[in-house]
């Protein structure tokens, strides 16, 4: 039988939900022992178009074809039985199980009436495997121990031992290092080197002039082209995704620190359930005039750091300076209108309260305060001019204007939401963070610049930031957390991924 | 994705949460009347429709005095009601309202049978007895992080047999009339301490139960309206319901708030109390109340059916009364009366499918307003 050149074929894909059309026309086809990204914003159809393939969503139109037979896949274990493997953005892994119980799970290799477990089989097929495309993993450690780039191997080992062909990474980088993502980066150049072949969902465009044989490019729901990589630059890839040309790079006027606003002396902060501190003895300022950003892989105490300073976890000791008064023992309110503004990490969690509407949410800090508020009664007329000005100064969209409910607002307008307020309390000090999250090209170049006019204007910002690019562009100090410790103090004028990525995983201090 | 003039007539219905609300709420009442019929059709066909509920929904106005019922027991409805639709608004499930409530008729009774008070300090004892009760499971959920569910029915119990003890006293409490095995009637022990009527009873068939207290929950319910709706507590409050992180994260001092609603909470169910039992529509019989007062509970199933909108709670009450009411006319001979506790338990049943009959709502109207404007080619 001849193959066909391509062995997964989406063609003229049409997904549509009430009110929108998710993915319009959309072909894709993925050539057997290929890395082919699919490249888009938010929103724009990645993941439903990965749904319909995995068989979570039926398409209105268009087929799918493997080997160049038409094939329906109903469910997912359809796609299972077609050999079509995904790693999910978050992980699906048992934590208190090992790796390989994790593995094997849902196909445990068993026999007898009673289903007695044949783990040995098992064990040797995955340490076959893990050797085989080099995926160093101890099939024997618990998930919760292991670090998150061998969960991510679990992960794929778990595809492989399944003998799938097919292989999706959704946005396989977002949680690790840059060491890690060399390695990944290997890993999948070595699975297709063995036959395999890769779909790469992400928005990083060196990932995929690293790694991409070629890309497909999506922009609101509709397929805007298939490219080769290698002879496409970056800047054709990134206007193919946001429809005009982006600058990501924000323009930095000179640096001029002024006096200090924010002082952190010897910060410890402890959880509740663990015997290390979250935060462990960190000191640092952050003066006028200038961005420090707190570099770090996730869950390196920059969160309860942040907690610690807004008033929102308590620090167990240490002091807290904003404008030289002490604010250590102050509530959230205090540090509030002492000139604490705050754009918190979880925007769903604390930036809004989703069910109120947009007015509301601007007003959330300063509802009790006049004119907003007059002998314990609102007055709804100042809010809504406040409200109005606010969505009009800071490009606030949505549905009813301020009299939108939040819930019912785009991840990016949310975001402005809040960055409107928070800036607009006019405060010395901004803390940021990671406020581009989950945001497109085009709000993230919005949110940099903002930050950027704050820094202009002479307020302190401090920036938390998970994603590498943004560390080294935006700040003009980094700080790197490492198990809850500050190990180094970089210029991001002078260092690079690579020597950041070291810190960050705890191989270096200074 | 701009908009701002494009949203329709259809999608602007739907968004108004006060139009849904009441749609989906009368869709719980017309469902909850159907499957009321097809089980007075099981108990007995033939006089499902005429002896059934044709009796449960026209009872209620057939006489002056069926309609001063109606409003003596709608009066603390409406209190409870408002008591678990307060605390609800702040993410809070106050199933203590019965307790609340229990105390509210101690502090009541004691004031008008054993000081002789007038009406209205009367009134104010039950209130504050109520908040009490109330303010306990508020601290217990703010300090020790205990559910409020938990420590509610908890103090339920304790206040009922705490209250029937000292109203009882062994058959010696200065509140225990032998001869009726039930508190002494405010009737003749305590005139001053029933709230007035105001002649309103002669419009009602001369039911001496029929007092200003319907008026009083009225106004303790749009009190609680402007509260919740036109104040920065109000704002606090619905804030921590919403969203307790986000309230937090603003200054909000969630802790204070917990405990605040409850202790409302309490007091508008101890005030529902005072309204009862000073209006005499009934005694307390501290032997035989083993069981919680049922206004407690029918309190959540007021606040419930109106959404927990204080002013839709007016309505709610009175329409559960009013159907209870008609259930106790049934004839004896083809239903018994709890039929009418069913028909209100299938409608509140119902009511937990709210959100679901609102989003259909929601959806039929915003579907309708896009296909429409998809169909103009209005695409943004």
């Amino acid at each position: 039988m001849a193959l066909s050149e391509y062995i997964i074929e989406m063609l003229n894909i049409t997904k549509e939900f009430p009110g929108i059309v998710a993915n319009d026309d959309i072909t894709l086809q993925l050539r057997r022992g290929e890395i082919h990204a699919l490249l888009g914003e938010n929103g724009a159809g990645k993941s439903t178009l990965m749904s319909v393939l995995f068989g979570l969503y039926h398409p209105e139109k268009g087929e799918i074809r493997k080997n160049g037979e038409v094939v329906h896949i109903k469910d997912p274990n359809d796609a299972n039985a077609l050999g079509i493997g995904m790693v999910h953005q978050h992980f699906k892994l048992v934590e208190v199980f090992s790796v390989l119980d994790n593995i094997i799970l849902g196909v445990e290799p068993a026999k007898g009436p009673f289903g007695y477990l044949q783990k040995e089989e098992a064990r040797k097929k995955v340490v076959e495997l893990s050797e085989r495309y080099g995926l160093m993993v101890d099939p024997d450690a618990m998930v919760e121990d292991i670090t998150v780039g061998m969960q991510q191997r679990t992960e794929i080992l778990k595809m492989l031992y399944r003998d799938n062909e097919v292989l999706i990474f959704d946005e396989p980088t977002a949680v690790l290092t840059p060491q890690e993502i060399d390695e990944l980066m290997k890993i999948m150049k070595g699975l297709t080197a063995e036959g395999k072949s890769i779909l790469f969902i992400t928005h990083k465009l060196d990932e995929i002039k690293a790694v991409a044989d070629r890309c497909t490019v999506l922009r609101k729901g509709k397929c805007i082209g298939t490219v080769d990589v290698a002879t496409t630059s970056k800047e054709e890839l990134s206007e193919m995704m946001v429809g005009r040309k982006v600058q990501l790079l924000v323009d930095k006027k000179p640096y001029h620190p002024g006096e200090s606003v924010l002082t952190v002396q010897n910060l410890t902060v402890r959880g509740k359930r663990h015997a290390k501190p979250l935060v462990n003895n960190v000191s640092f300022n952050v003066h006028r005039g200038e961005i420090v950003c707190i570099a770090g892989i996730d869950g390196n105490g920059q969160s309860d750091l942040v907690y610690a300073l807004t008033g929102l976890a308590k620090a167990e000791s240490g002091k807290i300076f904003v404008n030289n008064r002490d604010v250590t023992h102050l509530s959230v309110r205090e540090r509030n209108n002492v000139g604490i503004s705050h754009i918190p990490e979880d925007r769903h969690k604390h930036g809004l309260v989703l069910d109120y509407t947009l007015e509301n949410n601007l007003v959330l800090k300063r509802y009790n305060q006049k004119p907003f508020a007059k002998r314990g009664f609102l007055n709804f007329q100042e809010i809504r001019r406040y409200a109005d000005r606010l969505i009009e100064k800071f490009d606030v969209r949505s549905g009813q204007g301020a009299q939108t409910v939040t819930r019912s607002m785009s991840g990016g307008n949310q975001q402005k939401a809040i960055i409107a307020r928070e800036i607009d309390l006019g405060n010395d000090l901004l803390i940021a963070v990671q406020p581009t999250r989950g945001l497109d090209v085009g709000a993230i170049e919005y949110i940099r610049k903002e930050l950027m006019a704050q820094r202009d204007a002479g307020k302190a910002v401090l920036l938390v930031s998970l994603e590498l690019d943004e560390v080294l562009e935006v700040p003009d100090r980094i700080l790197v957390m490492y198990e809850g410790a500050i190990v180094g103090e970089l210029d991001p004028r002078h260092t690079t991924a690579q020597e950041l990525g070291l810190y960050m995983a705890g191989a270096q201090r200074g | 994705m701009d908009n701002k003039n494009k949203s329709s007539f259809g999608e602007r219905i739907a968004s108004s949460g006060a139009f849904v609300s009441v749609a989906a709420s009368l869709i719980c009442i017309v469902l909850g009347l159907a499957l009321g019929l097809i089980a007075l059709a099981i108990i007995n066909v033939e006089h499902a429709w005429n002896d059934g509920l044709m009796v449960i929904i026209t009872s209620g106005l057939k006489s002056p005095r069926n309609m001063g019922t109606v409003l003596a027991n709608a009066a603390p409805l409406i209190m409870t009601g408002l008591s678990v639709g307060f605390a609800f608004k702040t993410g809070l499930f106050n199933i203590g309202a019965a307790g609340q409530y229990t105390l509210g008729a101690f502090g009541a009774l004691y004031c008008a049978i054993v000081w002789q008070l007038p009406w209205y300090l009367c009134l104010l004892a039950a209130m504050v007895l109520g908040a009490l009760w109330g303010a306990i499971p508020g601290l217990f959920k703010a300090y020790l992080n205990i559910n409020e569910v938990i420590t509610a029915i908890m103090f339920n119990w304790i206040g009922l047999y705490l209250v029937n003890d000292i109203m009882y006293g062994k058959g010696k409490s200065p509140m225990y009339d032998i001869s009726t095995t039930k508190t002494f009637s405010l009737r003749k022990a305590a005139p001053d301490s029933m709230i007035p009527s105001w002649g309103m009873s002669d419009y009602f068939g001369k039911l001496q139960s029929v007092t200003i207290a319907i008026f009083i929950a009225i106004f303790f319910a749009i009190v609680v309206y402007v509260v919740l709706s036109r104040t920065t507590f109000g704002y606090e409050l619905k804030a921590c319901g919403f969203n307790k992180h986000a309230a937090q994260y603003a200054g909000i001092n969630d802790k204070r708030n917990i405990v605040l609603s409850m202790t409302i909470a309490g007091a508008l169910a101890g005030v529902g109390a005072g309204l009862y039992y000073l209006s005499t529509v009934a005694e307390w019989n501290p032997q035989v109340s083993t069981a919680l007062p049922a206004m407690g509970f029918n309190g959540i199933s007021a606040a419930l059916l109106a959404c927990s909108n204080p002013l839709g709670t007016i309505f709610s009450s009175l329409f559960i009364s009013y159907i209870t009411v008609g259930g106790t006319k049934l004839s004896t001979q083809y239903y018994t009366k709890e039929i009418a506790d069913v028909i209100t338990a299938l409608i509140i049943y119902l009511c937990a499918f709210s959100l679901l009959f609102k989003n259909k709502i929601r959806a039929a109207l915003m579907g309708k307003a896009r296909r429409i404007q998809v169909g103009k080619g209005g695409d943004d």
